[in-house]
């Protein structure tokens, strides 16, 4: 294979001087690397009859970074020339002067790839792509008369990276991802409702659009803002909670995905953080945070340290086994790294983050759910979530969701937002379903200002108590 | 060193000229840089220092009614030849649309007044790390303090936008951030909150023991905190949250929302949307302000707007593009508002507290909990349960819920609006909100 990026190529400074001012830098430290990225990317979208925007950004930068013992040092330029790299490297020596280290080279190997080298920008025309979402938009509004606003677009980017280790080691990898999101807007009698649906993930535009495909990403929006105009107040309580498959798994990513993520427990500022080998979840709940899923929106070939990335056991049969873990956290907590280690670009250190994060199938099904349910709601579609991982708690924003009234489901009710206690809410899951789903592809988590691509999956579970912010008494 | 006008000024005609060249008709053009410095402590120790030096360009060419853009951090012009052709490429096969275009002309600020927005002092990281020794050392009085984490950044920034009309200024801006994330434990509980300051010029910037003491006190006054039950109760929001409740009220009057019929305010203008003594303000010439602005992301002057005057909304916040769909003029409002504020209501803090002999006061909500086309709230909720105008216990795992509809018909609100950040509230009490809990 053709070396993807050359990113000296253009530059007053050759790769080899590049290489030694990395060594040199680093020679006293505990770790660290130059991290270098060239992203290409588009957006096209159609709002209100029309292509509102078309864009193309080219970015390039690098990020250099020492670490010794806690402290990290960082700095990053646009510009990759001898004057800038030298001034960062001036810029990590200044702030780690007083500190010695031992460097540590050990980053395991692996063949290897999760995706292909492709950039899907250039795999379809600006004018196919164009036409493609005037045909959304003509489906849609001939499809249902009370209709009014349909948004679409095409989110498009290949992301190059190289890692440079001291004494010259070299880790690359070259990322393909894509989004395709449509939202439609229905008004009746007055009422407004939206509905949102995507698909996405590490492969070409025509894989998710073969065939008419987009049709089928239409008609979920539409269904959601259908099914919302139907819907009456939430209720305000506590009470059982039937989530489905899919996309719910939300939960999983608030719930318990960012507490056991390693700096906040090496920092003892997660509420999971003395929970080692302790009971968090009921019996039969796994959960797993894998990188390795071929063509997945959080699949990575390697992390943003070089760390391969691998299927990371979080929780087994209710057991907490394991936190994610990049390099700093893992050598300050004595293990090793999990390749969780991610950075939203290289205007950003590196955190350790979640891939996919996934519990695994049961034995129930989602019928068995909602007959065991008196009173509760049974919840579909959700639009997003947030944590607080010191006090655990944590919420996730319904966008479809109905009443459980005697075992059956009845009517949707409005969005609202569920809230819940991380530590205790998965020991109150009674039933997990046997239909493990994974989400669309369309997933952002934002963590310390930076958002990195994740996917999430869950088979349909009970919890049997949650607090729902609905305005129903 | 942050770049001079002079450099971002060769490369934004360089960009125009060329677009020109290549078959634009119009263009603009932003040239940007932006260099901060951070320094981090975490538990009274240097843990993480950052240096960030960012150049940006964004360029809009026109072909008539067809418009596209391209952006790139790499300003070698090498790269800007390709960008700019593959922009121009784009735009000829974009669909028109008969709204693009320029500004007016006639709109676009004559002026560029100085509003102090730029401090030229350098804090060294030496002095970086002594404010945060201090503020660490004021954070970690109390043995229940278990996590400390301070930032304090330096920002400098400059940028020229230029357009083929003629259009061509830009000004450096400067910050001064410290903030505070302290963690608390007790044998119930572990609770974090955080305090936080920012100005345009250092020497304003919060004393740094004031600003570590204030973090700690948030902080353990939330340890051992309850749960209550789901009831209808007066909510009183927070300074720092009630922000939050204006800016979905801007979200829900730009001109965007407003022209695609996506806001539950379309069509409210010279309606009464708020209780009869709320006025609310734009205000982009404040000096020293952190929203501070001479004119929009176009050019467009911005003049002061009172978006809402007893009550009444009388403007939405308009931009080129969605005014022209409008009918309307731009009013210097593309990329948002400028510092925007709720004018004090006439009520004392302690007076609103004393207000209902019993109400729930708000520090921090979680959740993307606000949807603009329905106007519906619900957000996860900490705070404090209030009787008889005293702080009874801290509260944690519910929601609050309502529509902002009836939401801003019962807002009252106190008397102590400060510019602590670009959008500012006084403490804000709505009545008529849902519960949820136990």
């Amino acid at each position: 294979m053709l070396s993807m990026n050359n990113f000296f190529e253009k530059s007053d400074i050759s790769r080899s001087e590049a290489e030694n001012i990395v060594s040199d830098t680093l020679s006293k430290c505990d770790d660290g690397e130059l991290y270098l990225e060239n992203t290409k990317s588009e957006t096209l979208l159609l709002d209100d009859n029309k292509i509102k925007n078309s864009s193309y950004n080219s970015d390039l930068g690098f990020g250099f970074r020492a670490i010794s013992d806690e402290i990290v040092a960082y700095s990053h330029s646009n510009e990759i020339s001898k004057n800038s790299l030298r001034q960062s490297s001036e810029n990590l020596k200044s702030t780690l002067k007083s500190v010695k280290g031992t460097y540590n080279h050990e980053i395991p190997k692996s063949n290897k790839k999760y995706y292909d080298n492709i950039n899907p920008i250039e795999q379809k025309s600006l004018n196919e792509k164009i036409k493609i979402l005037n045909e959304v938009n003509n489906y849609l509004r001939s499809k249902d008369n009370n209709i009014k606003q349909v948004t679409a677009n095409f989110l498009g980017e290949q992301k190059s990276v190289e890692i440079i280790r001291s004494g010259g080691e070299s880790l690359t990898d070259v990322r393909p991802l894509i989004r395709f999101n449509v939202s439609v807007m229905l008004e009746k009698n007055g009422r407004k409702e939206s509905g949102v649906y995507g698909v996405g993930g590490r492969q070409s535009y025509d894989f998710y659009l073969k065939d008419e495909n987009w049709k089928s990403v239409c008609d979920e929006a539409l269904r959601i803002a259908s099914v919302n105009l139907e819907s009456k107040p939430a209720p305000a309580g506590e009470m059982k909670v039937v989530l489905g498959p899919g996309w719910p798994a939300i939960l999983i990513h608030e719930a318990v995905g960012h507490g056991l993520e390693g700096d906040f427990n090496r920092k003892k500022t997660s509420a999971f953080h003395n929970l080692m080998g302790q009971k968090v979840a009921s019996e039969g709940v796994t959960i797993v945070d894998d990188g390795t899923i071929d063509n997945r929106r959080g699949s990575l070939t390697i992390d943003d340290e070089g760390t391969p990335t691998e299927k990371t056991v979080l929780i087994e049969n209710g057991i907490l086994k394991n936190f994610m873990q990049d390099r700093l956290n893992a050598r300050l907590m004595k293990t090793r790294s999990t390749g969780s280690g991610r950075r939203e670009n290289y205007r950003h250190i590196v955190l350790p983050r979640m891939r996919n994060t996934m519990m695994l199938s049961g034995n129930q099904t989602q019928d068995e759910m909602i007959k065991a349910v008196d009173k509760g709601i049974f919840a579909v579609s959700f639009g997003g979530g947030q944590v607080d991982i010191t006090s655990g708690k944590f919420v996730f924003n319904c966008t479809e969701a109905y009443e459980i009234v005697n075992g059956k489901i009845g009517s949707p009710i409005k969005g609202a937002t569920l809230i819940g206690d991380g530590p205790s809410s998965l020991k109150e899951v009674s039933m997990v379903g046997n239909d493990m789903m994974m989400d669309p592809g369309i997933g952002t988590c934002g963590k310390a200002g930076q958002g990195v691509p994740v996917g999430v999956a869950q088979p349909s579970i009970l919890i049997n108590k949650m607090t729902v912010g609905g305005t129903k008494l | 060193m942050v770049k001079d006008q002079e450099f971002l000024e060769k490369k934004a005609s360089y960009c125009l000229g060329l677009a020109k060249k290549l078959g634009a008709t119009e263009s603009s053009v932003i040239v940007n840089n932006s260099v901060s410095e951070t320094v981090n402590f975490r538990n009274k120790k240097l843990d993480e220092s950052n240096r960030s030096d960012d150049l940006g360009i964004r360029i809009t060419t026109y072909i008539g009614k067809k418009k596209s853009s391209i952006s790139s951090s790499n300003l070698l012009d090498d790269n800007l030849n390709i960008l700019i052709e593959k922009c121009v490429e784009a735009t000829k096969n974009t669909p028109e649309d008969e709204f693009n275009s320029l500004p007016d002309k006639d709109l676009l600020a004559k002026e560029v007044k100085d509003l102090s927005l730029y401090d030229d002092t350098h804090i060294e990281n030496d002095q970086k790390i002594d404010y945060l020794k201090k503020l660490e050392l004021a954070a970690s009085n109390d043995k229940k303090i278990v996590n400390t984490e301070s930032s304090f950044t330096q920002n400098k920034s400059n940028f020229i936008l230029a357009n083929t009309e003629g259009f061509c200024a830009g000004y450096k801006t400067s910050s001064f951030t410290a903030s505070s994330v302290i963690v608390a434990k007790d044998e119930k509980s572990m609770e974090r909150d955080y305090e936080y300051s920012s100005k345009c010029f250092f020497k304003d910037l919060d004393d740094a023991g004031e600003l570590g003491k204030q973090a700690a006190d948030q902080t353990i006054r939330k340890l051992s905190p309850q749960k209550i039950g789901s009831e209808k109760i007066a909510i009183i929001f927070d300074k720092r949250i009630a922000k939050g409740i204006l800016s979905t009220f801007a979200s829900a009057i730009s001109s965007s929302a407003i022209s695609r019929g996506t806001s539950f305010l379309k069509d409210k203008v010279n309606q009464k949307i708020f209780s009869d003594s709320i006025n609310v303000l734009d205000k982009p010439d404040i000096i020293k302000g952190l929203g501070s602005r001479n004119f929009d992301k176009e050019g467009v002057k911005t003049d002061t707007l009172k978006l809402v005057e007893q009550g009444v909304l009388k403007h939405y916040l308009i931009d080129t593009y969605n005014g022209k769909k409008l009918n309307l003029k731009s009013n210097g409002r593309f990329g948002g508002t400028s510092n925007l504020y709720f004018e004090n209501g006439n009520i004392s803090f302690k007076d609103l507290l004393n207000s209902k002999s019993k109400s729930l006061y708000i520090t921090e909500t979680i959740g993307h909990g606000s949807n603009i086309v329905t106007g519906d709230y619900s957000v996860g909720a900490t705070g404090f349960l209030v009787e008889n105008g005293e702080f009874k216990y801290p509260i944690n795992e519910i929601t609050i819920a309502g529509n902002f509809k009836d939401m801003f018909q019962h807002i009252t609100l106190a008397n102590d609006l400060e510019f602590k950040y670009a959008t500012n509230s006084p403490t804000m009490m709505i009545e008529g909100m849902v519960v949820a809990g136990k």
